[in-house]
């Protein structure tokens, strides 16, 4: 009981937050090998965790140019929604009328999966990186837009009586007060929206590629090389989590006012 | 119109009018029916004057304020201020609404400064990084007098409700508006703070002289700090009591306790009727 207390009151810590995810992995990958050890599973059904790293050290060259290629599709596509999402949330925020006209497009648009795209960019587009680009970006552009138009729609219309009476200007009251006020919006949908683009440019690349780690998944599995098959998975997992921690850690720095 | 019994030596009559209410009255349609919540209000409100309205709850007087400020112009009837109807928000007034609405991402200090990198002329002087120094240091000031010194950099997130007050009542008064709208400004605070309040208050508008309307539940605190205060009825409502006050200024808090004080509050007492 006492150290089940004890455990309780350090999981509060700041500490924690970093050992607690660490132990856990670790866990997880000791737990995996002696599985794997103990039942003789082959690697080509499960391979262990220290055949898939022996499977990295080999194929480190691949597997770094492909994720390099993963990343610059899903930057690409990223960097694109930001813009495309950032203004279209504008005009749906700020004009009734786009409101009423593209907003049941958008949720019509965005319940279509997106995967079932690709094939048709592949066709327009060739087979490579422009399918990705377009895929990371339709998945991640929705709820940036959604979220702006949200973040507009909900400033207080308190605090725009606050600086009507001091006479601003339309510009300054978007300057004071709706632009910091989205802010918050903009960042959580950031983080939602990049590991977004980041499935956009990996599916994508598992139908229509020849570069990426998508493809190098595929490719790897078809050749019964599950360790180097995994191997990419766990780049995946890394990558994700590195990408949504840059932009967590971007939110709270940036947006330390809000508690 | 009642007056009360004070004779009418001071000079103040001679002041030139700035606001004039002409017949206003307002409605709104409930359920498709019309409800009517001021009934008719004609008053003057003389430059440099304290004025404060008190009423039951939801007589309307958060609305007037909203007239008065062009913030929601008056629909019925009109408001003058120096003669020109108010159609659209006024320029250089400061208002503390009724609750603080404070800019979360901004510290108090920035808070209460928002108005001067808005208004004329502090807007150009504070790009001058010298003159921007004064004016913080005057805000500082300013907030030192409401009692948070110690809180400049806080965020509102992490005041209490009756420093947001203060704090919202600072911005009201730092770019030295000609009219001043207060709407229940110390509602949050506790009986000695409030008073305190009422000193600082009154200090700083005999130093600036601006026009002043207060809006007040609390009849004590209008009689301290008014010329006038005008007493509105239940809705639908009007004007249906007036009371100049005359007692010396600048008021202390020792005058809360004297019988002259005390018969005017009594005398208000007695003319406010709930719904
Ligand atoms: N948008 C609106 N639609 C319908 N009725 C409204 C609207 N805004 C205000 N009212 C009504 O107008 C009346 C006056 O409101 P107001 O806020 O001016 O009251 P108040 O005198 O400031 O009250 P309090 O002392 O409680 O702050 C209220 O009865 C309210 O129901
Ligand atoms: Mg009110």
């Amino acid at each position: 009981m006492d150290t089940l207390d004890r455990l309780e009151k350090f999981s509060r810590t700041k500490a924690a937050s970093i050992v607690f995810p660490t132990v856990a992995t670790v866990l997880l990958f000791v737990v995996w090998e002696i599985v794997v050890q103990v039942l003789k599973i082959p690697a080509y059904n499960l391979p262990a965790p220290s055949a898939i790293w022996q499977s990295t050290i080999a194929q480190s060259q691949a597997l770094w140019e492909n994720s390099m290629q993963t990343l610059l599709t899903t930057l690409a596509g990223f960097v694109l929604a930001i813009a495309a999402g950032v203004i279209l949330g504008f005009m749906i925020g700020y004009s009734r009328l786009a409101y009423i006209v593209l907003y049941p497009l958008l949720v019509g648009f965005n319940t279509i999966p997106k995967v079932a795209l690709v094939p048709l960019f592949a066709l327009w587009f060739g087979v490579g990186t422009v399918p990705a680009i377009l895929t990371a970006f339709l998945l991640a552009f929705f709820p940036i837009a959604v979220n702006v138009a949200l973040g507009l729609d909900t400033v207080e219309p308190e605090m725009k009586d606050v600086m009507r009476s001091l006479g601003a200007s339309q510009f300054e009251i978007f300057q004071k007060i709706g632009f910091p006020h989205v802010m918050p919006y903009i960042f959580a949908s950031l983080k939602v929206a990049i590991s977004l683009a980041f499935v956009g440019a990996v599916i994508s690349e598992t139908v229509a590629s020849n570069k990426g780690i998508g493809y190098l998944i595929v490719t790897a599995s078809s050749n019964f090389d599950v360790p180097l098959g995994f191997a990419g998975l766990m780049v995946l997992a890394i990558m994700g989590t590195a990408l949504y921690g840059f932009f967590a850690a971007a939110e709270k720095y940036l947006i330390y006012w809000a508690r | 119109m009642v007056q009360s019994e004070t004779v009418d030596s001071a000079p103040k009559i001679e002041k030139p009018v700035i606001l004039e209410f002409d017949h206003i009255g307002l409605a709104y349609q409930v359920d498709g029916s019309p409800r009517r919540i001021i009934d008719d209000i004609s008053l003057n409100i003389a430059e440099g004057e304290f004025v404060s309205f008190v009423g039951p709850s939801g007589c309307g007087k958060t609305s007037i304020l909203r007239m008065v400020s062009g913030l929601s112009p008056a629909p019925l009837g009109e408001i003058r201020v120096r003669g020109n109807k108010i159609t659209q928000p006024l320029k250089n007034i400061g208002i503390a609404f009724q609750n603080p609405v404070l800019m979360p991402w901004r510290n108090t200090l920035d808070n209460v400064m928002l108005p001067l990198e808005v208004v004329e002329p502090y807007k150009q002087e504070i790009r001058n990084a010298s003159r921007k120094a004064i004016h913080t240091r005057a805000a500082e000031e300013l907030l030192a007098t409401v009692g948070l010194k110690d809180f400049a950099k806080q965020y509102p997130w992490q005041l209490s409700g009756g420093m947001r007050q203060r704090a919202s009542l600072c911005r009201a008064l730092i770019h030295k508006p000609e009219i001043l709208l207060l709407d229940e400004p110390f509602g949050a605070l506790d009986a000695f703070t409030r008073e305190e309040m009422w000193v600082m208050l009154q200090e700083l508008w005999m130093h600036n002289r601006c026009t002043c309307i207060l809006i007040t539940h609390d009849l004590r605190e209008a009689v301290f700090l008014s010329d006038t205060v005008y007493v509105m009825g239940p809705r639908p409502s009007s004007i249906v009591y007036k009371v100049d006050v005359n007692l010396p200024r600048p008021s202390t808090s020792d005058l809360l306790l004297s019988d002259e004080f005390n018969h005017v509050v009594a005398d208000l007492r007695r003319h406010i009727h709930r719904n």
